[in-house]
């Protein structure tokens, strides 16, 4: 009985972090990917935020499932994704001002990212608590992941640092567009061609294992 | 339906006024220490600082809570023995792709500019962003001249970003050759606020002149 | 026994394949080349192999993994390749040249699937990547017809992968030139509002001059290639007759501000953009009208961004924005079908001649097309058996 659970437990949280990885497979919640992850501290930054915003809310919003009306369940929904944005929102500006600098506008626009609500309505409202914040926890670590993933190489190529050490030394040629706005498109494309290759590859891989 | 919905507002508005009471001595305390930075890096010689108002009329107010219309912040630098070596006082004006915000430190003894930081920004990285390195655009604000003049109502000579390489005067600012509109952007801010700050300070500067 | 290769009608041969047109390129570009060779020895020598090879690895990587259509054999990833080289600075480091030949290809043609499926020219999507990526390496021009240029190489061009170029203003000096002798006519004229001389443009040939190979040459060489009708005349005609209107009617109304026309047509990229990346069959449109638009467009933008954006040159956006521009103009541009429309104007929708189901009518499966052009269109079954 136990261990069904776990193995249940389990499943519930790896389903964000690969098969249903926030941004490399559900492509979800892109302005902030796109926007924040110049650098690896910024977008592990960012990623725990949206954790903590998806944990929180996620457990509120299953607790509450019974007894939301379903009229007005996206209101309470927005509320309570709200509350804990705005809660995340002084956190960070009580840790460190320049992270609360670099990360900007999209702090706020947690609020809206589809993510958080995505889940909220489709998971969190119809399962027990326990459940939803694995869940949750789960798609918050993947969407660290996804972040992560497009912070460290933006990072290395834009400045030659990873986690503000530098890497190359001083002589080291900063490619500027990676710090830009295209250069996020860029490695978020390479990031998702490595995706659907690899999952390309695997089907053709079991269609002649069958045949 | 309005039971959950009170219930939810509840629940809601308790995290957020716990989480701001939890958090804010940090961030003020956070934001202090910001600023502190920023004024100590544009007066290196002080010690400890006075965040000021010059008023309307021509007094000087210490700042409070609120500021008074047409008041201008800046702040006083005093080295150890509370004598005043310095002032700062932040500008903007609109750059490349945003307002590019500015810490400038001015220095009464030779009437000028000395020392800028980079409050804000967004300019280009690798071009606009030059202006916190380039070391010949830095050199400009070694000794800006931002003299008054007789009459004390205005600077003696506007503060003016000129085409790379053709700074003649002390007031003029040599902008970095390709990023031209930061460059332009950071003389224009310095330029607002002294023409704001300077007529209005100058003529009081005894006043805080050492530590109160 | 060969492999026996199906394609759909139409089966005439003839004379003009692919891999012919595209060695005749080649072959026209081959005296700009030398000619650029001559100007900025060792160093454009290099670079040109390098994005030449670093294309060429590509496409065979991208062919080989199944990821693009074509072969090496079609010559058109040599195209790019020289062509990248000729818009990068001579001295532009190695490796960077590398990675906008990768980009090149990778990005600007075997992502959309190969030859013929690409949106924009492929080398100048590696261009506008390696601007953005690099604007102060590729923003470095050295002058031309240094001495000791065959043996010497520009410290610029062997950096260190990842690894910043040398100042070029310290090798000037040792070569007691001034630093502004490495800006572009075209740079100089933006950003120290000097003009440069006509003879000097028209043959690059005269003075260290930081520019690309002679625009007459090029001319003479896309002359060939229009005259053996492998690239059609209207396209550059369009550009450059656009470009000089709008530059004389600026020129006619201001003259203090603007510079004039001739100058504007010869210096910088604009000759060569027009000749040989403008041209690329398969990113401008193939209507003739189609042409002369996307041409003026080109022209027209060039000087709208030389004019009034922060960068001294703006051939390659213009081209970049006609290739966008390109469906577009090709469905408007539309020829009227015979026997419709008296004023020549093209029917709604009227896009059939793309349409796949035309292309593979006998394969099985295929969507037989709606006729469009009957009005009384007959019924489907009775179409298809009439005896019956």
């Amino acid at each position: 009985m136990t261990t069904v659970a776990t193995a249940k437990n389990w499943d519930e949280f790896m389903e964000g972090i690969w098969k249903q990885n926030p941004v490399f497979v559900m492509v979800l919640g892109m302005c902030p990917t796109l926007a924040v992850t110049v650098s690896a501290i910024n977008a592990i930054s960012m990623g725990l935020a949206t954790t903590f915003v998806l944990i929180a809310s996620c457990g509120l919003v299953s607790m509450m499932r019974n007894i939301t009306p379903k009229e007005v369940r996206i209101a309470v929904y927005i509320v309570i994704i709200a509350t804990f944005v705005t809660a995340v929102d002084y956190a960070i500006q009580a840790i460190s001002l320049t992270l609360y600098d670099a990360l900007g506008a999209f702090i706020q626009l947690i609020v809206v990212n589809c993510i958080i609500l995505g889940r909220a309505e489709a998971h969190a409202a119809r399962n027990p608590p326990v459940a939803a914040m694995t869940n949750a926890t789960g798609m918050g670590a993947g969407f660290t992941i996804g972040l992560l993933a497009l912070g460290v190489v933006r990072e290395i190529l834009g400045n030659g640092t990873l986690f503000g050490l530098s890497l190359f030394g001083e002589g080291f040629q900063p490619w500027v567009i990676m710090v830009l706005p295209p250069g996020g498109f860029f490695v978020l494309g390479s990031w998702l061609l490595l995706f659907s290759w690899r999952a390309r590859r695997k089907q053709a891989l079991e269609a002649t294992h069958h045949a | 339906m309005i039971r959950t919905l009170g219930l939810v507002s509840g629940i809601c508005g308790l995290i957020i006024v716990g989480s701001y009471q939890g958090t804010y001595d940090a961030v003020a305390a956070n934001k202090r220490i910001a600023m502190e930075r920023a004024v100590f890096k544009v007066v290196p010689a002080a010690r400890s600082i006075e965040e000021y108002y010059a008023l309307e009329g021509g007094s000087i107010a210490k700042a409070g809570a609120s500021a008074p219309a047409g008041a201008v912040k800046f702040f006083a630098g005093y080295d150890e023995s509370g004598k005043l070596v310095g002032v700062a006082a932040e500008g903007g004006a609109k750059g490349y792709a945003d307002t590019v915000r500015i810490m400038f430190g001015y220095d009464p003894a030779c009437q000028c500019v000395k020392n800028i930081g980079v409050v804000s920004m967004r300019e280009t990285p690798g071009i606009g962003d030059k202006i916190l390195v380039d070391r010949d655009f830095l050199a400009n604000f070694k000794e800006l001249d931002a003299g008054l003049n007789a009459e004390m109502s205005a600077l003696a000579h506007e503060i003016k970003t000129v085409k790379h390489g053709s700074k003649t005067d002390a007031w003029q600012v040599d902008a970095i050759s390709g990023a031209t509109i930061t460059s332009r952007a950071v003389g224009k801010a310095i330029n607002d606020t002294a023409q704001a700050l300077l007529p209005k300070l100058v003529p009081n500067i005894d006043k805080i002149g050492s530590k109160s | 026994m060969g492999t026996v290769e199906i394609r759909p009608a139409p089966h005439i041969r003839g004379e003009r394949t692919v891999e012919k047109i595209m060695l005749n390129v080649v072959y026209s570009l081959l005296p700009v080349c030398l000619f650029y060779i001559y100007q900025y020895g060792i160093s454009a020598l290099a670079s040109m192999t390098v994005v030449t090879g670093a294309c060429l690895l590509t496409e065979r990587w991208l062919v080989k993994t199944g990821t693009q259509s074509g072969t090496l054999a079609d010559y058109s990833a040599t195209i790019t390749g020289i062509l990248l080289a000729l818009t990068l600075p001579p001295g532009f480091p190695l490796w960077m040249g590398a990675v906008a030949g990768f980009v090149a290809i990778a990005l600007g043609k075997g992502l959309f699937g190969g030859l013929g499926f690409n949106v924009f020219n492929p080398a100048l999507v590696g261009r506008a990547f390696v601007q953005a990526a690099f604007p102060t390496a590729i923003a470095t021009y050295t002058p031309s017809f240094l001495p000791g240029r065959f043996f010497e190489f520009i410290p610029s061009s062997l950096a260190w992968p990842l690894m910043m170029p040398a100042d070029a203003t310290i090798w000037l000096k040792e070569k007691h030139l001034d630093a502004l002798a490495g800006a572009t006519p075209l740079a100089k004229w933006k950003f120290e509002g000097v003009l440069a001389g006509a003879e000097e443009l028209i043959t690059s040939l005269s003075g260290h001059m930081a520019v690309g190979p002679s625009p007459l040459l090029i001319l003479a060489c896309g002359a060939y290639l229009a005259f053996r009708r492998y690239l059609d005349w209207r396209v550059p005609t369009a550009i450059l007759g656009g470009a000089g209107a709008v530059a004389w009617l600026l020129y006619f109304f201001g003259p203090g501000h603007y510079p004039n026309p001739f100058f504007m047509l010869f210096s910088g990229g604009l000759i060569l953009g027009a000749v040989y990346m403008a041209t690329d069959m398969a990113t401008s449109p193939v209507t003739p009208r189609g042409m002369w638009l996307y041409g003026g467009l080109i022209g027209l933008l060039t000087v709208v961004i030389r004019y009034y954006s922060g960068l001294p040159e703006g051939v390659m956006y213009a081209i970049l924005i006609g290739n966008a521009a390109t469906p577009l103009i090709e469905r408007i541009t539309q020829p009227a079908p015979f026997g419709k429309g008296v004023f020549g104007g093209a029917r709604k929708g009227a896009s059939y001649p793309l349409h796949p189901g035309y292309i593979s009518r006998e394969e099985a499966g295929a969507v037989t097309p709606k006729k469009r052009i009957l009005k009384n269109k007959p019924k489907a079954d009775e179409r298809r058996t009439p005896n019956s």
